[in-house]
C-alpha cells in the first residue's frame, strides 16, 4: 500500500496510507463540529483536502485568482528582535513592504502589551509618524490587551490566578472587572495617540490570553475607539479557539463571552466595530497534520460563513493547522494556507 | 497577495478601512484600477498600472512617487481618505 509523506502537529515527518489520511481528516472535522456545534466538512471538501495533502509537490499554492492579503502580529520586529538582525523597526517595515511584498504590517513594542506602551506612547508615536511618511502599504499599531499585566506586584489589582485556587471566586471576579477598566483606558489612550500619528489602524492581538475578561476589555475599548475615530481600521486577533471562562459571567451586548468559538466570537467583534477579525484554531501537536488541517478548516469555514467583515485566519506556529515548531515546514504551512483559503474561504491570513 | 508588487496593499486598505470581504474589496480596487480582479495579483500587469498612476512600486524609477507621495495618489485613485495623508495635508498647510 502506498504511503504518503505528511507531518505530525509538532512538525515531525510521518508516512501515512491513503486510508489513514482519510480517517484522520474525518476525525478532525468531526472533532471541530462536535466542539463548536457547527457543520462538518462535506465528503467533497474532505476529498479536496486529501488531494492537497498527498500532492507530490513540496510547496503548494492557491488556484490563480484566489490570492489573499496578509496582516501581521508583531510584524515589525520579526526581523529585528526575533531574527536578531540589527535593524530598527521602521526600517524593518520598509523591508517587509519593498522586499518581502507584505500587504500590510503592524508596528509594535517589544513587550507587545498596551499597558507597557502607555508610558512610552510619545516615542512610539514618533516611530509611527516616520513609518507613515516612508511607506505605502497600510501600517497598523499592534499590541495585546494582556490583562495579566494589571495584577500585583506589577499592576494595581489582585491576581485572580492566585485567588481562584484559594476558592476566592468573588474576589477573583472583582479583580478582573477592575483590570478591565484599567486596560480599556490604556487601549483607548494609545489608539488616540496612534490615530494622531497617522496610523491606518489598530491591531488588538492575542485577545483572550487572560480569558474572557481579556476579550471583554478589548471589545469595550474597540467600541469606544470606533465611536471616537470612525475612520480608523481595527483588527482583532484571538489567542485561542475557545474563550476561557476565567471570570465566567462577563457579557458583551447580552452574550456571555466565555465559551465562544470563532463563529460566535466574530459576532461580538462586529458588534464592537472591528473591521478585520483574526480567528485562531489551536494545533494539537500529538495529532497528525491531516487531523489538525480538517479541524482548522471546519472552524474557519463556520467563522467566515457567519462573518460580514473580512476574516484573516491565524496561520503561524501552533495555530491554523501549522505545526507547533519555531520553524514551521513550508510544505505544511502552504497546504494549510491553501485549504483555509479555498475551503475555509478566509479573506486573508 | 504581493503588496506593492501587485495590488495587495490596496485590497488590504479597503478591508481595513471599510470592512470589505475579499471579493468585494478586489472588485472595488479592480474597478478603480481599470483591471480585472484576477489581474490584481499579476505583478507584471500591476507594475505597469502602478507606474502609470504613480502610486508606488518596488525598485522605483528616479522621480517616482514614494511613501506619503504615493499615498496621496492612492487616496485619489481609491476615492478614500487615508489617515496619514490627511495628517500630512494638515501639517503642511495644504488643507
Amino acid at each position: 500500500m502506498d504511503k504518503y509523506f505528511t507531518r505530525m502537529g509538532d512538525g515531525s515527518p510521518i508516512y501515512l496510507s491513503g486510508d489513514e489520511i482519510r480517517s484522520e481528516l474525518l476525525e478532525g472535522t468531526l472533532d471541530a463540529a462536535d466542539r463548536g456545534k457547527i457543520a462538518e466538512l462535506s465528503p467533497e471538501e474532505l476529498d479536496y483536502l486529501f488531494e492537497i495533502i498527498i500532492s507530490p509537490v513540496n510547496v503548494t499554492s492557491v488556484v490563480r485568482g484566489k490570492e489573499v492579503v496578509t496582516s501581521s502580529d508583531s510584524g515589525a520586529f520579526k526581523i529585528s528582535y526575533q531574527a536578531n538582525i540589527s535593524m530598527d523597526r521602521a526600517t524593518a517595515i520598509q523591508v517587509h513592504e519593498k522586499v518581502l511584498a507584505a500587504d500590510s504590517l503592524d508596528l509594535g513594542n517589544i513587550d507587545y502589551s498596551y499597558k507597557a506602551v502607555k508610558a512610552i506612547l510619545h516615542d512610539e508615536a514618533k516611530v509611527m509618524e516616520n513609518v507613515q511618511l516612508n511607506t505605502i502599504m497600510p501600517v497598523l499599531y499592534g499590541a495585546m490587551p494582556n490583562l495579566g499585566l494589571y495584577t500585583r506586584p506589577d499592576g494595581p489589582v489582585d491576581n485572580w490566578s492566585e485567588l481562584l485556587p484559594k476558592g476566592k471566586i468573588v474576589e477573583a471576579r472583582a479583580a478582573q472587572e477592575e483590570a478591565i477598566e484599567h486596560a480599556v483606558k490604556d487601549m483607548v489612550y494609545i489608539a488616540g495617540g496612534m490615530n494622531a500619528a497617522g496610523a491606518d489602524g489598530m491591531n488588538f492581538d492575542t485577545c483572550g490570553a487572560s480569558g474572557d475578561a481579556d476579550v471583554l476589555a478589548a471589545l469595550k475599548a474597540i467600541e469606544i475607539i470606533r465611536d471616537k475615530y470612525p475612520a480608523l481600521g481595527i483588527e482583532m486577533g484571538m489567542s485561542g479557539e475557545f474563550i476561557l471562562g476565567m471570570h465566567g459571567q462577563l457579557e458583551f451586548g447580552g452574550t456571555r463571552v466565555a465559551g465562544l468559538y470563532p463563529h460566535r466570537q466574530v459576532e461580538l467583534a462586529e458588534k464592537a466595530g472591528v473591521t478585520i477579525f483574526g480567528p485562531v484554531v489551536n494545533t494539537n501537536s500529538n495529532k497528525s497534520f491531516p487531523w489538525n488541517l480538517a479541524r482548522a478548516v471546519t472552524f474557519i469555514k463556520a467563522c467566515t460563513e457567519a462573518a460580514s467583515i473580512p476574516v484573516h485566519a491565524n496561520v503561524g506556529m501552533g495555530v491554523g493547522a501549522t505545526p507547533m515548531t519555531p520553524v514551521p515546514p513550508a510544505d505544511a504551512v502552504s497546504r494549510a494556507a491553501k485549504a483555509l483559503i479555498e475551503i475555509g474561504k478566509a479573506d486573508g491570513l | 497577495m504581493g503588496g506593492i508588487r501587485t495590488a495587495g496593499d490596496l485590497v488590504l486598505r479597503m478591508q481595513l478601512a471599510k470592512g470589505m470581504k475579499l471579493e468585494v474589496a478586489k472588485a472595488y480596487v479592480a474597478e478603480k484600477m481599470g483591471v480585472t480582479p484576477i489581474e490584481l495579483s499579476d505583478c507584471s500587469i500591476m507594475r505597469e498600472k502602478r507606474q502609470t498612476l504613480d502610486i508606488g512600486y518596488p525598485m522605483p524609477d528616479p522621480g517616482a512617487a514614494k511613501g506619503i507621495e504615493a499615498k496621496v495618489r492612492i487616496a485619489e485613485v481609491l476615492k478614500i481618505k487615508i489617515n496619514s495623508v490627511e495628517q500630512f495635508k494638515r501639517k503642511t498647510g495644504l488643507q
